[in-house]
Order: C-alpha cells, then sequence, then structure tokens
C-alpha cells in the first residue's frame, strides 16, 4: 500500500520536472535514431556508394558523404548504436563494481575497509585513459565488448567511494540494527534493507558512469585503439581530422558525431539533476 | 599533519608500483605477440628466414624475453631508476626517454596554464551563478554543455571554425612548421602562443564548465547550512555569508581538481592529436600508429608520474589552506 504510493508520488514530480524530461527526450530520440537509422539509411557504413566522394548533406544521402563517398548518416546512426552499448555495458559494470566493493566496504568496516579503501584511491589516481591505451595498445583484435569491460574496470572507484560513504551511514540506523539483531544475514540486509535506502543514489550513480564510458571510449576510438572493423562516432572524428575534413571544410563530416556525444552525456547530466530534485525533496523548486 | 603526509606516501607509492608492474606485465601477458608485429613493420621479408630470425633474437634479447620472468622483472625497475625507457623503434635510434623528454615542456606549457585558469575562473563563475535564479539558469546549462562535450570535439570545433573558416589562429603544430630551429625572440613566442591559444582553448573550456558546476552546487549546499542560517539570523550581509561559503566550498574543490587531473591529461592527449601539438599525445599516436611498444610504454610511465606529481604539488597545497590538516584536526581518509 506504501510502496504504491511512494511510486505515484514519484511519478507525479518526475513528469512534472523539466530537466528530467527534456534529458529524458533527448536521449530517447538519440536512441530512437540509432534504432531505426541503420534502416533508414540502406546503406552500409564502410561501403563506397557515392562515386563523386565528398557531398554535402542532400535528399539522397541526409548527412552527406566522407571523402572517399561514404554515407555519414549510416555511419552516424551505426556509430550511436555503438555508443549506446558501450555506454550500457561499461557503465554497467563500473556502477555493479562500485556497488560491490562501496558495499562490502561500508557495511564490514575494519581492515576489509581499510583494504579496499587503499586499493581504491590508487585505481583513483591512476589516470584512467592511460591504462586504457596500454591495455588496447596490446591487444590486436579488439570488440565493443572488450572495450566496454575494459572501460568499466577501470572506472569505479568514485561510485565505490560515494557508495561506501553512503553505507557507512546507513549501516548503523536503527532498523539496520534490529535486522542484524533478528539474525539476517548480511548479504541480505544489504540487498534488503540497505540498497533500497539508496536506490536513487545507485540510479544517480550508473547514469554517470555511462555518460563517463561514452566519453572514454570516444577518446580511445578517436586515438585509433577503438573497435575493430566497427564503426563509432569517435572513429567518424578521427577519419574526419586524418583525411582533412577541417582544411577541405566537410563539417558534415565531423559535427554530426560530436554533437551527438555533447548531446547525450549533456542529457544524462540534465536528467541527473531532475532526478535529483524528484527525489530529494530539499531541492524541489516550487 | 605526518599521519596524513604519511598515508598520501602510501597511497602514491603503491600507485606508482602498481603502474610499474601494469607496464611491465601488459605486453608479456597478452595474447599476441609484440615483437612478431614490430617485426612486421620492419619489411623484413618473412622469406629471408635468416634475416628474420636474427631480428627476432636481437628483439627477444633486447626485450630480455629470454630470460626467466622474475629476473626479467627485476631488469625492469633496474632500466627504471636508470632512466632507461629502451629504444624508441619508429624514430629509431633515438631513446624513449628522450623522446618524451622533449615532448614534456609542450605539455607543461598547455596543462599548467589549462588546468589553472579553467579552476580559477571555474570557481569565480561558479560562485557567481549561485548568486540568483537567473545567473544560475544561464550559466548552468551552458556549463552542463561544456563538461559533456568531447575533448577533441571541442578542439575540431575551434580549429575549423577560427582556423579554416575565419583563418585567424593555425590549426598545426607547436609554431610555423618554415622555423627551422627555436630561438628566444620576441617573433618566436609570438609564434608559438599563437599556436598555443587554440589547444589551451579547447582545454580551458571543458574544464571551466566542469569547475564552474561543482563551485556552484557546493555553495549552495553552503548557504544552506547551519552556520550561514546563523550567520543570516543575526543580520550579517550577505555578502559577508557569501565570503564564508566561499571559502568553504573552496577545499572540496581543490579535492576535485585533484580527483579531475586523470581527465584533464586524457583530454590534453587527445587535443594534442587534433592540432599535431608535439606533446606527449602526439607522440602516442605515433607510437601507436607505429606500433612502437617501447614507447607506448614510457608515454604510460610519463603519464602517471606526471599526474602523481601533480596531485602531491595539490596536497601540499591543501595542507598550506586548511590549518585542520596541519594540527591533526580532521580524520582525512584520503
Amino acid at each position: 500500500m506504501k510502496k504504491q504510493r511512494n511510486k505515484n508520488e514519484f511519478l507525479y514530480f518526475a513528469l512534472r520536472n523539466v530537466k528530467l524530461l527534456i534529458g529524458f527526450s533527448v536521449i530517447l530520440l538519440f536512441l530512437i535514431t540509432g534504432l531505426v537509422g541503420p534502416l533508414l539509411a540502406g546503406n552500409e557504413p564502410f561501403a563506397y556508394v557515392n562515386p563523386l566522394g565528398p557531398q554535402p548533406p542532400s535528399a539522397e544521402y541526409w548527412f552527406g558523404t566522407t571523402f572517399f563517398g561514404q554515407d555519414v548518416f549510416s555511419q552516424f546512426a551505426h556509430g550511436l548504436q555503438a555508443t549506446f552499448l558501450v555506454g550500457i555495458l561499461g557503465g554497467g559494470i563500473g556502477t555493479i563494481i562500485g556497488i560491490l566493493i562501496g558495499f562490502v566496504a561500508g557495511y564490514r568496516g575494519g581492515i576489509v575497509d581499510e583494504i579496499l579503501n587503499v586499493f581504491t584511491n590508487i585505481v583513483l589516481v591512476i589516470p584512467t585513459l592511460a591504462v586504457l591505451l596500454i591495455i588496447a595498445a596490446y591487444f590486436e583484435v579488439r570488440s565493443i565488448f572488450s572495450e566496454s569491460l575494459f572501460i568499466g574496470i577501470t572506472a569505479w572507484p568514485w561510485a565505490a567511494r560515494a557508495i561506501r560513504a553512503q553505507t557507512f551511514s546507513l549501516r548503523t540506523r536503527d532498523f539496520v540494527d534490529l535486522a542484524r539483531m533478528s539474525g539476517m544475514k548480511p548479504l541480505k540486509i544489504i540487498f534488503q534493507e540497505i540498497a533500497p535506502n539508496m536506490m536513487s543514489y545507485l540510479v544517480m550513480t550508473f547514469i554517470l558512469q555511462f555518460g563517463g564510458a561514452i566519453l572514454n571510449a570516444a577518446t580511445l576510438d578517436f586515438i585509433g585503439l577503438g573497435p575493430t572493423n566497427a564503426i563509432s562516432l569517435g572513429l567518424m572524428m578521427q577519419h574526419a581530422v586524418n583525411w582533412g575534413a577541417l582544411q577541405l571544410g566537410h563539417w558534415w563530416w565531423f559535427i554530426p558525431p560530436g554533437l551527438a556525444i555533447t548531446a547525450i552525456v549533456g542529457a544524462l547530466y540534465t536528467m541527473n539533476v531532475g532526478l535529483d530534485e524528484v527525489f530529494n525533496p530539499k531541492l524541489r523548486e516550487t | 599533519m605526518r599521519s596524513y603526509f604519511g598515508r598520501k606516501f602510501l597511497i602514491y607509492g603503491l600507485t606508482f608500483f602498481l603502474a610499474v608492474t601494469i607496464d611491465w606485465m601488459i605486453p608479456r601477458f597478452m595474447p599476441g605477440d609484440p615483437i612478431t608485429n614490430m617485426l612486421a613493420n620492419f619489411s623484413v621479408s618473412s622469406t629471408n628466414s635468416n634475416a628474420y630470425a636474427e631480428m627476432r633474437a636481437y628483439y627477444t634479447q633486447l626485450f630480455g624475453l629470454d630470460l626467466p620472468l622474475w629476473q626479467q622483472y627485476l631488469n625492469f625497475w633496474k632500466s627504471l631508476f636508470h632512466g632507461d625507457l629502451g629504444i624508441s623503434t619508429s624514430q629509431f635510434p633515438t631513446s624513449v626517454a628522450a623522446v618524451l623528454l622533449r615532448a614534456v615542456p609542450y605539455d607543461i606549457f598547455l596543462l599548467v596554464p589549462g588546468i589553472l585558469l579553467s579552476w580559477y575562473a571555474g570557481n569565480k563563475f561558479g560562485a557567481f551563478a549561485a548568486r540568483s535564479r537567473w545567473l544560475d539558469n544561464t550559466i548552468s546549462p551552458l556549463g552542463y554543455i561544456l563538461t559533456a562535450t568531447p575533448y577533441m570535439w571541442l578542439g575540431i570545433l575551434l580549429a575549423w571554425f577560427f582556423g579554416i573558416v575565419l583563418g585567424i589562429f593555425p590549426i598545426a603544430g607547436a609554431y610555423s612548421f618554415n622555423i627551422v630551429k627555436p630561438t628566444l625572440s620576441f617573433s618566436f613566442i609570438r609564434n608559438l602562443l599563437w599556436h598555443w591559444f587554440l589547444p589551451f582553448a579547447s582545454l580551458f573550456l571543458v574544464g571551466f564548465g566542469g569547475q564552474a558546476i561543482g563551485m556552484r552546487n557546493l555553495i549552495i549546499y553552503e548557504i544552506e547550512a547551519d552556520y550561514s542560517r546563523y550567520l543570516e539570523a543575526l543580520g550579517a550581509p550577505t555578502r559577508l555569508i557569501r565570503k564564508y561559503a566561499f571559502r568553504n566550498a573552496i577545499l572540496p574543490q581543490i579535492t576535485g581538481l585533484a580527483l579531475s587531473l586523470g581527465v584533464v591529461v586524457a583530454g590534453a592527449l587527445v587535443t594534442e592529436v587534433v592540432f599535431s601539438y608535439p606533446g606527449i599525445g602526439y607522440q602516442l599516436l605515433a607510437a601507436i600508429q607505429g606500433q612502437d611498444y617501447f614507447l607506448i610504454q614510457g608515454c604510460f610511465l610519463f603519464i602517471i608520474i606526471g599526474v602523481l606529481l601533480a596531485n602531491f604539488i595539490i596536497d601540499i597545497t591543501y595542507i598550506m589552506i586548511d590549518p585542520r590538516t596541519r594540527r591533526g584536526m580532521t580524520g582525512e581518509t584520503a
């Protein structure tokens, strides 16, 4: 009964939060483009379809064609798919590792917490991209999955730290003490008593990890260490720069991929601010 | 203070140890064979099996791959302390250390002003944004858009617009290609700054957005805090309350700067690629394209060392600014 009311209350404020709605709409727009676009484009992303070479956007090629006559819209739509995939997988893996380490460190405390804390801080200091570079450089065949995996296993430290702090403050609350006294197993306490009380926090962590994974993947792809034989938005920008799109003024080649990344990540951040306002009554605008 | 420093040193020491170990481990335990890749580059035809075997033996020995693993690991540390990072294969016979030392000044030239100025301006603007609903509604969205922008895309846009469309700034190199030897003349310095401006601007803008948002959120939080409410109740002028809020908010912003270093460094790498700016990022791209594994490993170590040094400097600054860490009054655990 109470749960039902909470849900309705959440929906009530969520549907009235402009930031959340705008962010969500932008994400949805790009997601649909990524899903439907490849069907509409008709051309394979790497196929040389336009014998005239680079052409500005037209009715036939919506986003124009590259230096080699490849369909930019087709590359864009396929690249969007890759972007969302990396965001979900990489962000998901980062969030899960962060949650596990954060929960264990925060709930157990003591020496376990101490060790995990030192470990978290070490990984936190090492620049993520440097590690990703050196791993990717030695991998001859790279896929979106391996890229997401590596991004996930280097991105978790700040999430673990934040979740640990939250868990730490929750674990001394009365209801957790009560659960412990009634003989509940620690794992059950963590997932039934503590996790639901910081659900909003976990959702927001995932959204930020999602955005971070997209930016990291774009950077790797741009340097040329992205998935081999797969198109991505970062790779489109690399090709554009390498083949003189700037000097030749082929703006339709490099503007769409960067704009999409900026819009998606910006929308994720905006959604996060909106969600924060929905979950935290103190922040709601009156 | 001693325990604060002790803890930090422990973390940094372990980080360095881990980084060097990763650097040593990855080429040896990854699938694939770096030596085969490297030889493929040299166009030593595989039909000439004699030369191929000889080259292979030479590189196996150079890598020290014929020794037992523990010996390889010790040797790696030993040569590291001698400053020996191997020979660059793509820029043979220059040593990796020499290639990187030539590149580092450009990174410092780009990163130090980029980080410091964006931090300063971002904090000022963020605090300013927290003043009114109207300012907040204009500065905050701008901040979010800037911080969501991939560094290379902003770089590409700036290069295209200011370099090609308007033709004001050069878009490649650290100085004009027709200058053979850098000299300490006024015209050379002007040329240098002219080439520096756009890469700097793209680093600055992205950093600025993130810092402004961070400061704005902290100020809002501080203004809601008990001490601010108390001051308000006492009838203190708003300016005074804001001043206290700013001073309290600046501390987490310094910690935040340390945490964002990794992202800024990554940003600098790709910005250098866009502008062909001859820092570590540019060398790294060349190393990847030329499959120059020693150079890739060297870049990795240089980046780690740079970030650790910067972290250390930020720690010292933090201690100078926050008296509580000096007197051991705070349970700082990070």
